[in-house]
């Protein structure tokens, strides 16, 4: 890297500004339009001139959806609400169940272990529509659909493999020996899994948390299935946005800029671990 | 012995199930006094380790039995044994600094704080780590961690201290001044210590007994110069000592009052009747076929002896260690003056019949030796 010619330099420069320009651009582009009604962001051709306006986002917060054909009610903030209240919770489901378990998949092979993990596994092999199907009779019958507790329940298929696969290979990762020395010097087992163990996969617990976090949050397809709209998540409440007088894509690109927002803040916030986390769990296990 | 404070009692360990897996310690029986050092010894995956940890209780015991200090041991978990572990891969608490780490089995037992420094001061002093009683395990060297490690388990009193490969990263010189320091540090208290290793020196260096182990099977269990002078077999003779024992088969004939030991390629070692101990006459009496076992530091050179011829001679600057083609093998001298030799020299090798070793030609086991100790 330090031997590198001027030449070098400078592509490599104009290579690295293309990348971020491709990946960065939509995501910009969608910030501008937030700022923007439905009738500049569609005039031809597109400018980046424009006078910003706030009135995206203050309808979204107040719930009135104006368009041409008069004024709708929208649940946004609600939807905004069940998201966090979802991932949230699922993430913390999986968390309680998934890492004494990867802990026990990493420590103790017993007879059909790593079936089980592996099982554990395909759930994310397995076509959500295909899940989906059966799942909501018996959660019609049992009484679970629309409900909260239920979609929970469901996003453990996205969130528990993913903490479950991640953080066993952190646990492995860790030598059995600190463990023993802990346990020798007059400390229970369970006393070693939670002061050695846990703090010590403290980065892959939080890499693995913050990534089942993401995958519960950009869900679609189990929420829109399985629950009705008042306990919809964001991702399938912008579908209020497409109305019979149009798409309303000014309060699309408002929408979207709230709801990554959170997920956004996460995970730069998090990126040292993220990368840590996954890079020493993910591969070496 | 004085009283027993650690017994194994036919221990067997699989790894797998009981009868089908691998079986790494096989029907293992030794009793440790207290006050007393042993040393497990053997090359990798004899079983040493295996019996450590089953001591320790990070492995199950597939069968039998252990008891420490008059408590049977072998169900209870590792927190109710009072056993103190220095791990081979030292197993610092990587949030701990080194003195944390040190004084983390006294501060567990919440002993008072004056007492816990006085200790660890004593400890660190003992290893030579004073100077980094303040820095992080991952800021050290791998010798540093090692003395570390090392100072966790010999700061307790615990009923017994297990010592995994304890001095394996350190400098030669290091460990040479280390062995008489720590086996000073545990007699002094009055420890009793099992050190695990596959160093002859340090085994003979630290350690009261020696337990040669091999194939999971307990070879011998014997004062160090016991296991060297009189091996309970082949394989005890062949391990310990450096280079290793010479090994013959020999056909044996006695007549006109000699004996006469008939090797392959025609080699023949002829000895008077009287240059054999009672004992060693006695035990081959009968036999035709005997292995002999020869230490490399008890062959000669002399005017009038067996042909060989050198293969290789080398000095390796306190002695020089010769092998020379013998009776279809190679015969390994060792002579303390510089040899000034090349491969091809004829030379005669002279053997006293007080040290030979005679073993069993089909079991190895050892029949005689020709030196008794004193």
């Amino acid at each position: 890297m330090e031997h590198m010619s001027l030449t070098e330099r400078i592509l490599r420069g104009i290579a690295l500004t293309l990348v971020v320009l491709f990946f960065m651009f939509p995501l910009f582009w969608i910030f501008l339009m937030s700022f923007q009604t439905n009738e500049t962001i569609l005039r031809i051709p597109p400018s980046l001139f424009f006078e910003p306006t706030l009135i995206n986002y203050t309808s979204l917060i107040t719930g009135e959806l104006q368009t041409q054909a008069g004024s709708l009610k929208i649940e946004f903030m609600k939807n905004l609400g069940n998201s966090v209240l979802l991932s949230v919770c699922s993430v913390a489901v999986a968390l309680v169940l998934g890492v004494p378990a990867a802990y026990a998949f990493a420590r103790h092979k017993f007879r059909g272990s790593e079936d089980i993990a592996f099982t554990l596994l395909s759930f994310r092999f397995a076509p959500p529509l295909l899940v989906l199907l059966p799942l909501t009779i018996y959660f019609r019958q049992i009484g679970l659909d629309n409900t909260y507790i239920g979609l929970i329940w469901v996003y453990q298929l996205i969130c528990l493999p993913l903490i479950l696969w991640i953080v066993r290979g952190y646990f492995e990762d860790i030598s059995p020996d600190i463990e023993y020395a802990y346990r020798i010097a007059g400390h229970s087992w369970f006393a070693t899994f939670r002061k050695i163990a846990l703090p010590l996969a403290g980065p892959g617990i939080a890499a693995a948390g913050l990534l089942a976090f993401i995958f519960a949050w950009n869900n679609f397809v189990f929420a829109l299935v399985l629950a009705s709209a008042d306990k919809q998540p964001v991702t399938v409440g912008a579908l209020a946005f497409v109305t019979a007088s149009g798409i309303q894509y000014g309060q699309i690109a408002a929408a979207i800029v709230l709801s990554i927002a959170p997920t956004l803040a996460l995970a730069l916030y998090a990126q040292r671990y993220l990368v840590e986390g996954l890079s020493l769990g993910a591969v070496k296990g | 012995m004085s009283d027993t404070i650690l017994s194994l009692s036919k221990v067997d360990k699989f790894y797998g199930a009981i009868g089908h897996g691998v079986h790494a310690v096989k029907d293992l029986s030794m009793d440790i006094a207290r006050g007393e050092i042993v040393a497990l010894l053997g090359s990798s995956g004899c079983g040493k380790t295996s019996t450590l940890r089953m001591i320790a209780g990070f492995e199950e015991v597939s069968r039998g039995a252990i008891s420490l200090a008059g408590r049977a041991i072998h169900q209870l978990p590792p927190v109710k044994r009072n056993v103190a572990m220095a791990f081979e891969g030292y197993s610092l608490y990587p949030p701990l600094n080194v003195r944390e780490n040190i004084a983390f089995a006294l501060k567990s037992a919440r002993l008072p704080q004056a007492e816990v420094d006085r200790r660890v001061g004593e400890v660190a002093e003992l290893l030579e780590i004073t100077g980094i009683l303040e820095r992080m395990p991952n800021s050290i060297s791998g010798g540093q961690q090692q003395r570390a490690s090392l100072g966790r388990a010999l700061i307790r009193n615990a009923d017994l201290h297990l010592l995994d490969e304890p001095m394996g990263q350190l400098e030669p010189q290091l460990r040479a001044v280390l062995r008489g320091r720590i086996k000073h540090f545990i007699k002094e208290r009055g420890l009793t210590a099992i050190l695990v290793t596959h160093d002859q020196t340090e085994a003979n260096a630290l350690a009261d007994r020696i337990a040669v182990m091999e194939g999971g099977v307990l070879q011998q269990f014997a004062a160090p110069d016991v296991i060297k002078e009189q091996p309970s077999n082949l394989f005890t003779g062949t391990f310990v000592g450096e280079p290793p024992m010479n090994v013959f088969e020999a056909k044996l004939s006695k007549g006109d009052g000699r004996i006469r030991l008939k090797l392959s390629a025609g080699v023949a070692l002829d000895f008077e009747d009287s240059a054999f101990s009672d004992a060693v006459r006695v035990a081959i009496a009968g036999r035709d076929k005997i292995v002999i076992g020869i230490r490399p530091y008890s062959v000669r050179r002399a005017q009038k002896g067996v042909a060989a011829k050198v293969a290789v001679s080398q000095w390796l600057g306190d002695q020089t260690h010769i092998a020379a083609d013998f009776a279809g093998g190679l015969i390994v001298l060792v002579e303390h003056d510089r040899a000034r030799l090349k491969p091809g020299d004829p030379i005669s090798v002279d053997i006293d019949p007080s040290s030979l070793h005679i073993f069993d030609a089909s079991n190895g086991k050892a029949i005689a030796h020709g030196r008794e100790l004193a």
